[in-house]
């Protein structure tokens, strides 16, 4: 069998674990207190639109079959309807898909940047002092909240030297590598510590291994051995790990949205928990799962690509 | 592993300085907590409009924010409900996971296959969204923290007994009770457990500052420790909007949080390298 034939077998493999996903955002909003139609429709629905929801929905049939009627409507699209912006929940979310993905790719290009010149430099040095500064530094700096940061960024970069925008998402791409760097910029240190720390203690293993150690019986210099050998070695597994982070960038962009106002899918989430527009809540939760899926089933591919050992 | 007079000495001697550090700091922090009455002589949530935006000074050490009230205060009286949060967020995620994580990895099987099922699509769902949803539907506040994070953090201690639990079972001392005849339930209280716990008390310090990190979090997007109690995360989203004009509203509980978080991740790295090296 060819070993790229996993391509098409492992989605697949993942539909349980989707149908679980859907279990549980179903779950979140049958215990969510109040009638589901006054939920979408609001107090002062009309009998006739409080009736066409209810068919449509399936509110009036037992729990299982409502459910069965959930995952059609999501596999069509329809996500309920939101109160606060008067209208389907998948128009709203639509839009928003888009500041959200550009912002936790940028942030793991940076992240990744970052981890790079950390972990390289500390397992170069290893055991001299910028070696214990660098751990020291990613263990502190797991726990500084994003929020912080984003806050610290602001006051320095816009208030004070005025060179990024505060906030906001703009037209065109070159316009956004702008207005997001910064958020970016945030997200991306959220994560850099795990990722560093990582990779140096791989890039370490890598260098005690005795292909290394045979180089270096052979003469060849330290910044070789490194750069041609051990360094490709250690890719992957932080590879693996990228899964992890991409999961916990979603996580992060939740916060740094709204840090910085830009309106993506976290900004949307927090205002509909604040206004109460629990379908709006779900669906989001829904999608940013999802996300994690597909990018873990990204990852498992790239893993592949990497490693012909690799069988999946 | 227990020792006193000069075994416990020697233990002490070889504690790693992060530990040493750390636990000097979160200590402090929990002093501050209980003594924040005794430390300042101001009232964490009374307004004063007429005090209101004063910079740091001689009277208000870390000055007051938009409605009169003293920073320093509400900094003080927040360690106490940020430091609930960092350390009463993991028991309800240690006991879930731990009960979880011995049944799934002793008994294993159909159990086993399950119980993992579930792990894997709580997983699925980033952390802190499928936290936030829970919240939504529980409503915001203390008490929907500690329910939600007991529902979505379970799943690292699981994996941690679990995986201690596949190993147990097979191992002699465990099959000699079998043998006995003791029942399943107290060879994993009794046996398996004590046994398996340990990677978990490595990782509940990290989890600690994972727990106030999210808590603040919430706090800070109003979905947390609701007005007007004092909350960090709370209290840098009133200052925001003043960071220009009043950076004090903001920086300082900034400041304690980071503090609070490193003593927790020092304390954590110090007893992760203190129960490797003894191991």
């Amino acid at each position: 069998m060819n070993r790229f034939s996993f391509v098409l077998r492992r989605p697949i493999q993942l539909i349980p674990v989707l149908l679980g996903i859907s279990v549980i955002t179903f779950l979140l909003l049958q215990m969510t207190p109040g009638d589901p139609v006054r939920l979408m429709l609001g107090p002062k629905a009309s009998q006739e639109a409080i009736e066409f929801v209810r068919a449509r929905y399936g509110l009036d049939q037992p729990v299982p079959v409502q459910y069965f009627y959930y995952v059609m409507n999501c596999l069509r699209g329809d996500f309920g309807q939101s109160i606060a912006f008067r209208g389907p929940v998948s128009g709203v979310i639509v839009a928003r898909i888009a500041p959200t993905v550009f912002l936790i790719l940028y942030g793991l290009v940076i992240s990744l940047l970052l981890t790079f010149a950390l972990a390289v430099t500390a397992a170069r040095q290893r055991g001299r002092w910028i070696d214990h500064l660098i751990r020291l530094v990613c263990v502190a700096g797991v726990g500084v909240p994003s929020y912080f940061v984003g806050l610290l960024l602001i006051m320095g970069f816009c208030l004070r030297l005025k060179i990024f925008p505060v906030s906001g998402y703009g037209p065109t791409f070159i316009n956004n590598l702008g207005h997001l760097f910064l958020p970016a910029l945030t997200i991306g240190i959220g994560v850099t510590p795990i990722l560093a720390r990582n990779l140096r203690a791989t890039f370490i293993q890598q260098l005690d291994k005795d292909y290394a150690i045979a180089c270096r019986s052979r003469g060849l210099p330290e910044s070789y051995i490194f750069s041609r050998h051990v360094f490709w070695n250690s890719l992957l597994p932080t590879v693996n790990l990228l899964g992890v982070v991409v999961a916990f960038l979603i996580g992060g962009t939740v916060v740094v949205e709204n840090v910085f106002n830009i309106p993506g899918l976290g900004n949307l989430l927090i205002r509909g928990v604040l206004t109460h527009d629990q379908f709006v809540v779900q669906a989001v939760a829904l999608l940013l799962a999802v996300g994690v899926v597909i990018s873990n089933f990204a990852v498992d591919i790239l893993t592949a690509i990497l490693d012909p050992r690799v069988e999946l | 592993m227990r020792g006193s007079g000069p075994l416990a000495m020697a233990r002490l001697r070889t504690m790693p300085a992060t530990l040493a550090i750390g636990g000097a700091i979160t200590l402090a922090w929990i002093v501050v907590a209980i003594l924040a009455p005794v430390l300042t002589g101001f009232d964490p949530v009374k307004v004063d409009v007429m005090q209101a935006l004063k910079p740091p000074g001689a009277e208000h050490w870390f000055g007051t924010d938009a409605i009169g009230r003293d920073v320093l205060a509400r900094t003080l009286f927040a360690a106490r409900y940020d430091l609930a949060m960092a350390f009463f967020g993991v028991v309800g995620p240690i006991i879930l996971g731990t009960i979880i994580g011995l049944i799934a990895g002793y008994l294993g099987g159909r159990i086993d296959a399950a119980l993992m099922r579930i792990l894997e699509v709580t997983v699925s769902f980033p952390y802190f969204v499928l936290v936030i949803a829970i919240v939504a539907v529980l409503g915001p506040g203390l008490k929907s923290y500690f329910i939600s994070l007991t529902l979505v953090n379970w799943v690292s201690y699981a994996r941690l007994v679990r995986s201690q639990a596949l190993v147990l079972r097979g191992v002699d001392f465990v099959l000699a009770a079998r043998g006995m005849g003791f029942g399943h339930l107290r060879i994993m209280l009794f046996h398996i457990l004590p046994n398996a716990i340990v990677p978990s008390i490595v990782f509940v310090m990290t989890d600690a500052v994972l727990a106030i990190v999210l808590g603040s979090s919430l706090g800070f997007l109003g979905l947390g420790v609701q007005p007007p109690t004092p909350e960090w995360g709370a209290m840098i989203a009133d200052g925001q909007t003043y960071l220009t004009t009043a950076w004090w509203i903001a920086i300082f509980p900034g400041i304690a949080i980071c503090l609070l978080a490193l003593g927790l991740s020092l304390t954590a790295d110090g007893l992760a390298r203190l129960l490797n090296t003894e191991s």
